[in-house]
């Protein structure tokens, strides 16, 4: 399907987001190519997780159009959103898992929703889902609240998943992991996107993130994208806020060799 | 879009699959994979050609690694040929899952379970009793301390507690129980009249409402709109961790949450009785005017003969009691909040529940307590 696999995963024009007086997204154009992770870096407070926030449904737009798979966002229609929902899994920063279900009934409960399947076949994908994301069939029996902080990373990644999305967003998913933890979240991040052919769009502050599992990588300043592109790109990059971004003090023992 | 199938091939021991596998088909992925080709078991080998399957998601996988595990369990060796490139990486990753057989669950006797929910909610009595002495305890030290060094009281809070609870609260308290003294005196009226006795209504209405509705309405009322507040306040503060916080810096969340909060109802809860009865009152002589063609001027005479101070004491005695239980009840659930969003529902209303069944339980005693001092 050669049509299909050039438009991209996301596509994102002219888009305005603002509240009240002051608009945090100023004209933002952002494409998500098919089958990459592209990580997005800001300021805090800087509108990433509006941006992603707006992408998602979650806030409506002032102005511009935001494409899903090549399909329009109509912010009218809840129906149309909703299968348009149906492409996209999303973890957000604090996992967002219902404290109410069992981490089993969690992941089930896209699926429930969505597919028409037996109980024994639920059962076994939830728990297939859970391996995949390196937790046991036991920690499936648990509540979110008795789970650590990468366990319910974990957890609400294999939610995400259950559907089978072809986007997935994570908002800060590496955020109160060790380093190990954190390290291990990407490699499953990146193991999973290549198994399942998945589109990443990751909201990171993570600069070990952004090196080894980012394809591309936005730099978003002043509400708009102000640099797209692999991470040397950015590394290199003049622009005021990036340069500062890479290279001050914490970046500069982290980041790749770039001069 | 074709539907996904699972025939058989052109050699014996062969199938095909192909079309979409995916969760869109599982109605009939799940039927396919469930009604397994039967293959003859002198074949050893059987191959399964995926080179037909367009598309394949984690759901398609798991159902051809259940058909490929259900073969091995009739000791056949099948293999998936024409395995697309793209398809390689998600059967091997779906290969290694569900691996562990699920643990049985021990069966219980149904009979043993019964008997142990009922002991476990006697014992439970025994444990919510404890955790309301244990919070009066915490309270009454954290007074204790208040009055010793009375600029560790709270008073900001206190203050904004009182608002909350107490002036807030009063429209509301007052048009329920003008409502109630109003209907007080029309069943009265309505009833009292079939004996000529309707002029009597006024001493009802009165030793009614002075003595007992006038403060239990009030509390019922309190303790469903500010003891749950109370608890549910308390118990978001204990899911986000706030109160560890509290402790971690030295301070005692009962002396900073818990003694404004008690404080405050103990003081708003009088005011508020007060208020209502009077309400009630008034409620109670409208209706005798309209209703029952009383005069104002001969229901307040009647009145005054009627009551005495003591009917009054007898009500507002009891509201400082029946706001700390309220306010007890109310911070010990909200303490006792674990982690879910469902235990904050579920101590909430038990919170609520807990101080309604007290405070007429309390009252009872009072009744008992007045009537044998001759009050």
């Amino acid at each position: 399907m050669p049509d299909s696999s050039q438009t991209p995963a996301i596509s994102v024009r002219d888009l305005t987001v603002g509240f009240g007086e002051k608009n945090v997204l100023d004209g933002l154009s952002l494409d998500v190519r098919r089958g990459e992770i592209l990580g997005l870096v800001g300021a805090s407070g800087g509108g990433k997780s509006v941006l992603l926030r707006t992408i998602i449904g979650l806030i409506p737009p002032r102005e511009g159009r935001i494409a899903i798979m090549g399909a329009e966002s109509d912010y009218g229609d809840t129906a149309a959103m909703q299968e348009i929902g149906r492409h996209w899994g999303i973890l957000f920063q604090q996992g967002a898992l219902f404290s109410s279900l069992t981490v089993q009934q969690n992941v089930q409960f896209p699926m429930r929703e969505n597919l028409e399947i037996s109980q024994t076949l639920l059962d076994e994908l939830a728990t297939a889902k859970l391996e995949m994301v390196g937790l046991s069939a036991d920690d499936g029996n648990k509540f979110p609240s008795e789970l650590s902080g990468g366990m319910t990373k974990r957890a609400a990644l294999a939610r995400a998943l259950a559907l089978d999305p072809e986007i997935v967003f994570l908002d800060e998913p590496t955020s109160g992991l060790d380093p190990i933890s954190a390290s291990d979240f990407d490699a499953l991040i990146s193991t999973l996107q290549q198994t399942l052919g998945l589109t990443v769009f990751m909201v990171t502050h993570d600069l070990d993130s952004l090196n080894t599992v980012c394809d591309r990588v936005a730099a978003l300043s002043g509400g708009k994208i102000v640099e797209v592109g692999p991470i040397e790109q950015l590394v290199s990059s003049q622009h005021p806020w990036v340069r500062s971004y890479f290279h001050n003090a914490r970046a500069r023992t982290r980041a790749p060799a770039s001069h | 879009m074709s539907d996904p199938t699972l025939t058989r091939g052109v050699s014996p021991a062969s199938l095909i699959a192909s079309g979409p596998w995916t969760a869109a088909q599982s109605v009939s992925l799940e039927r396919l994979a469930a009604a397994l080709p039967a293959i003859d078991a002198q074949k050893k080998n059987v191959v399964i050609d995926l080179s037909g399957v367009e598309h394949l998601d984690t759901l398609g996988a798991w159902l051809l690694e259940r058909v490929v595990r259900r073969y091995q369990l009739q000791h056949l060796k099948p293999t998936l040929v024409g395995v697309p490139e793209r398809f390689r990486g998600l059967l091997e990753k779906i290969h290694d899952v569900n691996r562990r057989p699920p643990v049985p669950q021990p069966e219980r006797n149904r009979l043993a379970v019964g008997l142990e929910r009922i002991g476990r909610a006697t014992a439970g009595v025994y444990t919510d009793f404890g955790y309301f002495l244990a919070m009066l305890g915490a309270i009454g030290a954290s007074l204790g301390g208040a009055v010793l060094r009375p600029r560790s009281l709270r008073a900001t809070s206190t203050v904004y507690h009182l608002y909350r609870v107490g002036w807030q609260a009063v429209p509301i308290v007052v048009l329920i129980t003008f409502l109630i003294g109003g209907i007080i005196a029309q069943q009265g009226i309505f009833h009292f009249r079939k004996f000529g006795a309707d002029a009597y209504v006024v001493d009802m209405v009165g030793i009614l409402v002075l003595r007992e509705i006038g403060v239990l309405i009030v509390s019922i009322m309190v303790a469903g709109r500010s003891g749950s507040a109370y608890t549910a306040e308390l118990g978001s503060m204990k899911m986000r961790e706030e109160i560890d916080a509290l402790r971690t810096m030295g301070r005692d969340p009962v002396n900073i949450l818990v003694l404004p909060r008690v404080i405050a109802l103990v003081c708003a809860l009088p005011i508020l009785t007060f208020l209502g009865s009077m309400a009630a009152l008034y409620g109670g002589g409208l209706v005798a005017w309209f209703y029952g063609g009383m005069s104002p001027d001969i229901f307040i005479a009647r009145l005054r003969e009627a009551v005495s101070v003591t009917h009054f004491e007898v009500g507002i005695i009891k509201a400082p009691f029946m706001a700390l239980v309220i306010g007890t009840v109310a911070c010990s659930e909200g303490f006792r909040v674990k982690g879910s969003a469902e235990s904050l529902g579920l101590q909430t209303t038990t919170s609520v529940v807990k101080s309604i069944f007290l405070v007429i339980v309390l009252d009872g005693l009072f009744a008992v307590f007045f009537a044998s001092i001759g009050m």
